[in-house]
């Protein structure tokens, strides 16, 4: 059977709700990217019809970049992304292996302890968590968020990696030792770069997800020259009662630029992280 | 290459033999506490300590750069004899419950939708997927403007395509405002759901389907009796997990709202902050914070024994 009656049930079934789920989850975005080209008076007006730019301009973005500490921002968010990406990685690594591949005893209270450290939700350990890096005198250093990230952070890469381990077969690392490899060395040129996509779905999460913090950063980075984007722009560009949309606009687009990129080059690890270990927000 | 017995792989520690580092390392006990402790020794600092420090401190009267005064119960007495604290409670069940219900079944029609096949397929997805993964207090951003009480883009077509008169101030009044939240929340939450069943569904062979037509299963039997029980694990194992990183959001509502107008959307996370780190009492604060373990700790509990069984 060809012909109408048939694309008629695919638009019906496909076309159509697809098409409401894409607009729905974009538009947001769309949002975001024509406000921050539009001019004032076009912003400001009930009159003119928003959902197109009349006269485009640039001006909200040269006024984020040269008025505001965007750019620090940016570079405070990225070094604090990558810092803690390595260690939640590293660190994870290390307690996924020996979870996912070795009988030894505490296995058991090490495995359900990384699982509940996982689920703790933040509100949780905010208060004790702001005294004691009061009294570690991190107030203000990006050194506070950079320890702080990897409690949300190391118990995710665990988790997801010791999937990862568990599944490369016990035969390839026992032929290693046999030719003389020790345990480090089989899990260093054997385990680990067989385990290159669980790796890098790790590397990926832990970045998007130490740009996506909020909580922590907003308590500890209170100066504007130590904050990130997230916090940047919701205390600084929103003035009071005053808003300044475009320039708004122009930093939630921009601040979510360095995530998209990343993304888009790795979506298929991302995909893999989210089925295998689903994920904290 | 003749097959040894796996036996002989082990470096079991021989009598005589010459005590080693390497030897010792060998050992799986201690080559894995080694490879441990850093991790374990980072949590207990940086996790446990602060969880159980919280407790003490919820016990304690505790203001901010002053030493604590040891009060027993007395602050969970005074929330619970406080109107907003069960506010609270309603707002934060009311906003968990609702949220997961719509990004529950938003997700499972996404990932029906998504489950079909088209060209393109994998850029829709990675389009989907957007709204999870941009930082959420910057998408947040995007939501407050188009919810401006002035110049919101939703009233805009409200108004002028004549469904109502005058716009709403839908961040202004306590009702709007609660569900505004749960429309940003199930924005933000519906891809994972979507993209999660859409592994779930993949996993299920087309041969199941075939052959519950041949046995005259109408559309919806097939959904029933052949979708549903397969991807049953995965539906309660992300729900679940929504539900649990749900009660800890943070900052979309600290973001939208800031628990206005007057508590009305006030949760745990955002009130235990306000008291806690903008007024500065942190026992109060903890307390408030902990008030929220029971009911997380059931699902932490049941979701760990889960996951342990699966």
């Amino acid at each position: 059977m060809v012909g109408g009656r048939e694309f008629g049930a695919r638009l019906r079934r496909l076309y159509l709700p697809l098409a409401v789920f894409v607009v729905l989850m974009l538009f947001p975005f769309y949002w975001m990217l024509i406000t921050s080209i539009k001019p004032n008076r076009e912003l400001y007006s009930q009159k003119i019809m928003p959902l197109v730019v009349y006269q485009p301009t640039l001006k909200h973005y040269i006024d984020l970049l040269w008025e505001t500490n965007f750019l620090v921002w940016t570079y405070n968010t990225l070094l604090v992304a990558l810092v803690t990406t390595l260690l939640s990685v590293l660190l994870g690594t290390m307690m996924a292996y020996p979870l996912a591949r070795m009988r030894f005893p505490g296995a058991a209270v090490v495995a359900i302890g990384v699982a509940a450290t996982y689920l703790v939700p933040q509100p949780l350990l905010f208060i004790p968590m702001s005294d004691l890096i009061n009294r570690l005198e991190l107030g203000n250093t990006l050194t506070a968020v950079m320890l702080t990230y990897p409690t949300l952070l190391i118990p995710f890469c665990a988790w997801l990696l010791m999937g990862y381990f568990k599944s490369v077969p016990r035969e390839l690392e026992e032929a290693a030792r046999i030719d003389g490899a020790s345990r480090f060395q089989a899990m260093t040129r054997i385990v680990l770069p067989l385990c290159t996509p669980g790796l890098l779905s790790a590397g990926i999460f832990s970045f998007t997800l130490s740009q996506n913090e909020f909580l922590y950063a907003l308590i500890f980075l209170a100066k504007s020259e130590v904050r990130t984007v997230p916090i940047g722009v919701v205390t600084e560009l929103i003035r009071g009662d005053v808003f300044y949309w475009g320039q708004l606009m122009a930093g939630a687009l921009l601040g979510s630029v360095p995530v998209a990129i990343i993304y888009s080059f790795f979506v298929e690890y991302y995909v893999a992280g989210l089925t295998a270990g689903s994920v904290k927000n | 290459m003749a097959v040894r017995p796996a036996t002989l792989a082990r470096p079991a520690p021989v009598a005589g033999r010459p005590f080693t580092v390497r030897g010792l390392l060998e050992r799986e006990g201690i080559f894995s506490w080694l490879m441990l402790s850093p991790g374990v020794l980072f949590l207990l600092a940086f996790v446990a300590y602060p969880f159980f420090y919280g407790m003490f401190l919820s016990l304690q009267d505790r203001r901010v750069a002053s030493p604590g005064v040891f009060v027993g119960l007395a602050n969970f007495v005074t929330l619970a004899h406080d109107a907003v604290f069960w506010q609270v409670t309603r707002n934060t069940f009311f906003y968990v419950a609702v949220t997961t219900v719509l990004k529950l079944v938003g997700g499972l029609g996404m990932a029906l939708v998504m489950n079909q096949h088209f060209r393109g397929k994998n850029l829709a997805r990675a389009f989907l997927l957007l709204p999870f993964i941009v930082p959420t207090a910057l998408s947040t951003v995007a939501w407050m403007w188009i919810l401006d009480p002035t110049f919101s883009v939703v009233n805009w077509l409200l108004v002028n395509g004549g469904v109502v008169k005058s716009g709403y101030s839908f961040l202004g009044n306590a009702s709007l405002a609660m569900w505004s939240l749960v429309v940003v929340n199930t924005w933000r939450g519906m891809p994972f759901y979507g993209i999660t069943l859409l592994a779930g569904l993949q996993t299920i062979s087309p041969d199941l389907y075939e052959a519950a037509a041949i046995d005259g299963a109408t559309t919806t039997q097939r959904f029933l009796y052949v979708t549903l029980p397969v991807i049953k694990p995965v539906l309660i194992i992300v729900t679940m997990f929504s539900v649990i990183f749900t009660f800890g959001d943070f900052q979309l509502i600290y973001a939208l709202t800031h628990g206005g107008p007057a508590n009305a959307t006030h949760v745990f996370s955002t009130w235990s902050f306000d008291i806690g780190m903008s007024a500065g009492q942190l026992g109060m604060g903890a307390a408030v914070a902990l008030a929220i373990l029971p009911a997380l700790a059931v699902l932490i509990v049941g979701l760990t024994l889960y996951l342990r069984r699966e």
